[in-house]
């Protein structure tokens, strides 16, 4: 590991400006990817600001409804928390199929959002990698891809984003709001993650130095039925094969609200607006759910060994969407 | 702001089951190797060393974590509690003694992970938390009953090489009972004290 500077800091502006005055440093939330990272050489920062301690560790409900997220708040917090069970409780779920108790504790929302993809080529500082080496190629799209992704991939990189918690907080719209140096921001989760195309290294939409500060969850009385479901190849402790966060509204048997997001299958949460346009006000039953789901994965572009994922999504989109049904008939 | 020092060490104190160790560490050291090969408290094991095992679970300001993803410099301030702080005394916890009585082990190298993993399972259980398993995570559906397929789930972070799960889930669960008993005598008490 290379050898690097550490600060501590209380203070949102004090994080900013000192990441700001150095593009080799990092912030250090739960250190859950990023020292695993530094340790393989992924990461090589020259210095670490931990934020762990910045009074951002709140969850809030706002005056419009909204439930406001603090960055530090660890996903134990974030899946415990009564209006996070009660009013989104798909993300209470999607935060709990995620990694061990253990990391729970440690990690935060924040970091969560930023958190890398498990590719194993991106790992593996001995193998050429278009993330992580711009330019150097992706030995995933000839070699071993069976847990790559199916949507808006491109030429140039195969890797699928790792979150659970994204996956729920994209089908609930959540808005992620950053500071920098030059005044605060906010960024649509939907727009937080620029496509691939040939520019896999380029993450995300904030600016250069930003310190993501929170998340927040816009009132979607929707979200109350919501469900989320991870498949992975052990019953536990385990990144997805795939994974769908849903929520469904249904009156008078036809479909009023809908949300849908897939986890596992892109290089970010995957909203599915196409299989939401087919849901909206459509007979909430089987052979709707099945033409929302071919929709949606109707721009799916398998890879030779990842084409399972294009039945798991469609099983996964009819099953969920039955079960919110018969629950919400109940 | 300044920019920082560029120094790659700090001098730091750690808060150890109540104990205050002050030490320099570089940087990069780990809080499982600062225990281990710095401060000889060694009950911790390193397994795999990137977060995926759990043998090094210690617990941080009182709730579980792997303390081979975690800085030493950055539990400067935090209170950590090894396998080492979990007796009083020759008084072994409950979770101890539960392992030692139903084997809740083979080989022993996992065990100090999964106890101190286990201590917390019972607190976070106590306080209420859902896991994947929960059927229904709605607050108002009150905690879900300690199962067997409760505590796989909850204790899926501590892997055990020798397989002895079946035994370690039955610790797990004599322990919650002992914890819940210890609570019912202890209200019962308080009631008689009451109306004594």
């Amino acid at each position: 590991m290379r050898e690097f500077g550490y600060q501590r800091v209380s203070d949102v502006a004090d994080a900013v400006a000192l990441l700001g005055a150095d593009p080799d440093a990092r912030f250090l939330g739960g250190g859950t990817n990023l020292v695993d990272l530094m340790k393989t050489g992924v990461e090589r920062p020259a210095r670490l600001v931990d934020v762990r301690e910045l009074p951002l560790d709140r969850i809030e409900s706002t005056k419009d409804g909204a439930l406001r997220i603090g960055a530090t708040v660890t996903n134990s917090d974030l899946a415990a928390h009564p209006e996070v069970r009660r009013r989104y409780p798909a993300l209470t779920q999607a935060v709990l199929a995620g990694a061990s108790g253990q990391l729970r504790n440690m990690a935060t929302v924040g970091g969560n959002l930023l958190q890398r993809t498990r590719c194993g080529y991106f790992a593996d500082v001995t193998k050429p990698c278009n993330k992580r080496l711009p330019g150097s190629g992706c030995p995933a799209i000839e070699g071993e891809h069976r847990n790559h992704a199916i949507l808006g991939a491109s030429d140039h990189c195969v890797a699928v984003h790792p979150s659970d918690m994204g996956v729920a907080l994209t089908a609930f719209d959540a808005v992620v709001s950053y500071e920098t140096a030059d005044g605060p921001g906010e960024l649509p989760l939907a727009d937080f993650y620029p496509p691939v195309g040939h520019t896999p290294h380029l993450e995300t939409a904030l600016p250069p130095g930003a310190l993501i500060t929170g998340v927040t969850l816009p009132p979607a009385p929707v979200a109350a039925l919501s469900r989320y479901r991870k498949v992975r190849e052990r019953a536990s402790y385990a990144f997805a094969i795939g994974s769908i966060a849903a929520a469904l509204e249904v009156r008078d048997g036809v479909v009023h609200d809908v949300r849908l997001a897939f986890g596992a299958v892109a290089s970010r949460p995957w909203r599915a607006r196409a299989a939401e346009r087919v849901l909206r006000g459509a007979p909430a039953g089987g052979e709707t759910f099945a033409a929302a789901a071919e929709a949606e994965l109707a721009t799916a572009k398998p890879l030779p060994h990842n084409g399972y994922k294009v039945t798991l999504m469609r099983n996964l989109v009819v099953g969920v969407l039955t079960e919110l049904a018969e629950e919400a008939a109940r | 702001m300044a920019p920082a020092p560029s120094s790659t060490y700090s001098a730091i104190t750690l808060n150890i089951n109540g104990e205050k160790y002050a030490l320099s560490v570089d940087h990069r050291t780990t809080l499982l190797d600062a225990l281990r090969e710095r401060l000889d408290l060694t009950g911790t094991k390193k397994g795999c060393d990137q977060g995926q095992c759990g043998a090094c679970t210690i617990l941080l300001d009182g709730r579980r974590a792997v303390s081979c993803l975690q800085l030493a410099v950055a539990a400067q301030g935090r209170e950590i509690t090894t396998i080492e702080g979990m007796a009083q005394g020759e008084r072994l916890h409950p979770v101890q003694q539960a392992f030692l009585d139903l084997d809740g082990y083979q080989c022993g190298y996992c065990t100090p992970g999964q106890i101190c993993s286990a201590v917390a399972v019972l607190e976070e259980h106590a306080a209420g938390w859902p896991s994947a398993v929960t059927d229904d995570v709605r607050p108002e559906a009150g905690p879900p009953p300690l199962t067997a397929e409760e505590i796989r789930e909850r204790m899926s972070g501590n892997l055990c090489r020798c397989g002895a799960y079946v035994s370690i889930v039955q610790a797990v669960a004599r322990a919650a009972a002992t914890d819940a008993t210890d609570a019912e005598t202890a209200e019962a008490e308080n009631t008689a004290e009451a109306v004594a």
